[in-house]
């Protein structure tokens, strides 16, 4: 399981445009899903002979129901905007990790097929046939690309690669290309309940742990229900919350927000993950699926409100998506979703995320802390892609940026931001988001991490920040791995609940 | 997928060194995965794994962080109940490569 050798990147006062190196990630090939994994998704696992006409099919069914995907294929100018802009270009330095590149590889295949033009004089428009060595490039290229959309925010146009990305990985996967890591947790959330496959007996076991741990350390008997009928609030959050340090510690904080609210509570053993990878892969089927998991949950479990957690693009499904999904939130048009909007209480935003939950109770003077529990803390704020980009908190606008930040700031003393473009809106990605949070592809989130690594190292030397707080389960994972290789200590990464979690007085 | 000779054994592992079939696990193929992570393993290690074991028995699933380490807070003493303690036994972390030493599945999601 070691990481092949590969050269991490020097730190620097600011990220520099790289000279560019062809094909310097080339190499980088995610395993591959197997016969078992794609056939659970109605995939096939090989390439046929007649891949070619499946994937322009494929390509053409996308084109006909996404009409953001044809617009993005037919408005770039080449401005050249998007070009610095993504971090794994940035770190890898391979001008196929540009963004404008990355969408060419599609792009240069939909001219040939999808345009008059390029059906008919090829030569002129930079269109060509898709080969096998393109739809190579669409592998390896598509899985150096994590969705983040940054560079979207800097595009003229508002092309949102990560559309083209996510059109591109649904074409492999009906090719039989598609990526073990990912397809392995779209198959496992659906036969056990959870992107870790935890069943419902370890889940069990470890809330009760933690019950007997919290009460060790506060003496304040904190419960963590599970599968409660007629509880006020349904949290659904990432599987990683229950398994992995640091999520575990932001989950004791959501239970002691619950604790010290008075309110009642519970977990649910059948949406135990609050994660969708079907957004990832882009297949909306798959993506509704999972989605009501969630429905189903709150419907037999009667539940009033659902607080999302700590996960970045569990939030922008749930936030932009789920109303339309699965009737969490108006816009849901079958019996089910009806059925759920009557049954959640209207006077509370559904969803709502966590990071809401908790500042508006602060807000209210319902919770009290001690923020000096904090004080060898000197935290920063990594804002995570999806939620940046893809969602919203609060009634104002920029609410996912405030209030993550005003809940850190009511619990602890020492904050300071990182430099501007590299947070809020800009944000850099954590570097392993979209799918690509797994070890084959270390070396592409090792460099794909550096401009993040950058604005963290220019607050650590000038501020002694210590602590790099996010809300988000893959940002968590990927720090907590990468953080060494650049020489910083991986526990620096945390939870917003994390820092509630330490100073909040229970009684 | 990659065929490997243990003990005399033909076993099959998974593109990431995992075993594909669980009940392939034995003592020497314990020994070849650490060997292969460059793992020395002692009875610290050992302890360990045979926890994980236990629990995989169980529950189907390796056993949380947190559950692990308070497990092995109880049975070799509290200042080996935590994570740093099981870091240094297995550097690229005791959910993965503890996993594979120990003959479970990958766990899968966002860890």
């Amino acid at each position: 399981m070691a990481a092949p050798k590969f050269e991490v990147p020097t730190l620097t006062e600011f990220t520099a445009v790289p000279k560019i190196q062809e094909g310097s990630m080339a190499h980088m090939k995610s395993f591959v899903a197997n016969e078992k994994v794609q056939s659970f998704l109605g995939y096939p696992w090989e390439l046929g002979e007649d891949w070619k006409e499946r994937a322009i099919d494929r390509m053409g069914d996308l084109l006909g129901k996404y009409r953001s995907l044809r617009v993005f294929m037919d408005a770039c100018v080449h401005c050249g905007a998007c070009t610095d802009k993504c971090h794994y270009f940035l770190g890898t330095a391979d001008p196929k990790n540009m963004p404008v590149a990355r969408q060419e590889l599609m792009r240069k295949v939909y001219r040939r097929y999808f345009t008059l033009p390029g059906k008919m004089a090829p030569w002129l428009v930079g269109a060509e046939d898709l080969t096998q060595e393109t739809l190579d490039d669409w592998y390896n290229y598509y899985h150096q690309c994590s969705e983040c959309r940054r560079c979207s925010v800097y595009c003229p146009y508002g092309i949102d690669t990560a559309e083209i990305t996510m059109a591109g990985r649904e074409i492999l996967n009906y090719v039989g290309m598609g990526q073990k890591y990912s397809n392995e947790i779209v198959g496992k959330v659906q036969k056990i309940g959870n992107n870790l496959g935890l069943p419902g007996p370890a889940l069990e076991d470890t809330l009760a742990g933690l019950e007997e741990d919290v009460l060790d350390a506060t003496g304040v008997a904190v419960k963590f229900p599970i599968d409660v009928e007629g509880a006020e609030i349904m949290l659904v959050t990432p599987s990683a919350d229950f398994f992995s340090e640091p999520h575990v510690e932001s989950l004791i904080g959501y239970a002691k927000v619950f604790h010290a609210a008075g309110v009642s509570w519970t977990l649910s053993s059948k949406a135990s993950e609050a994660g969708n990878f079907g957004l990832f892969v882009a297949n909306y089927d798959t993506m509704r699926t999972v989605a009501n998991r969630i429905r189903d949950a709150a419907l037999e479990l009667g539940v009033k409100r659902i607080v999302v957690g700590e996960c970045g693009h569990a939030w922008r499904v749930a936030y932009s998506f789920w109303n339309t999904l699965n009737g969490v939130g108006y816009g849901g048009d079958d019996p089910y979703a009806k059925q759920l909007q009557q049954q959640l209480d209207s006077r509370y935003p559904q969803p709502q995320h966590i990071c809401e939950y908790t500042w508006d109770l602060i807000q209210q003077g319902a919770l009290e802390f001690d923020k000096s529990l904090n004080d060898d803390r000197v935290i920063t704020m990594h804002d995570s892609c999806n939620v940046a980009r893809g969602s919203r908190m609060g009634n104002e606008a920029g609410g996912q940026f405030t209030i993550p930040r005003n809940i850190i700031k009511a619990v602890a003393n020492n904050f300071h931001d990182m430099a501007s473009e590299t947070i809020g809106e800009g944000t850099f990605c954590c570097g392993g988001g979209g799918g690509l949070l797994t070890d084959d592809l270390m070396e592409v989130r090792v460099k794909g991490a550096l401009p993040r690594m950058n604005a963290l190292n220019n607050v650590v030397q000038g501020e002694q920040v210590n602590f790099m707080a996010t809300i988000c389960a893959i940002c968590k994972a990927q720090f907590t791995k990468v953080l060494p290789y650049y020489g910083f200590d991986m526990s620096m990464v945390g939870g917003v609940h994390q820092l509630v979690s330490t100073a909040i007085k229970l009684d | 997928m990659p065929m490997v000779t243990i003990a005399g054994k033909e076993i099959e592992l998974d593109e990431e060194g995992f075993l594909t079939n669980l009940a392939d696990w034995s003592r020497d193929v314990a020994d070849y995965m650490a060997a292969e992570e460059k793992v020395e393993m002692t009875d610290a290690h050992w302890e360990v794994i045979d926890f994980l074991r236990e629990y995989y028995d169980e529950y189907q699933i390796a056993p949380a962080v947190r559950v692990l380490t308070k497990a092995i807070g109880k049975k070799l003493g509290p200042d080996k109940g935590n994570n740093k303690y099981l870091y240094e036994l297995f550097p690229y972390g005791p959910a993965k490569q503890a996993c594979k030493i120990g003959g479970l599945p990958k766990p899968t999601g966002c860890i």
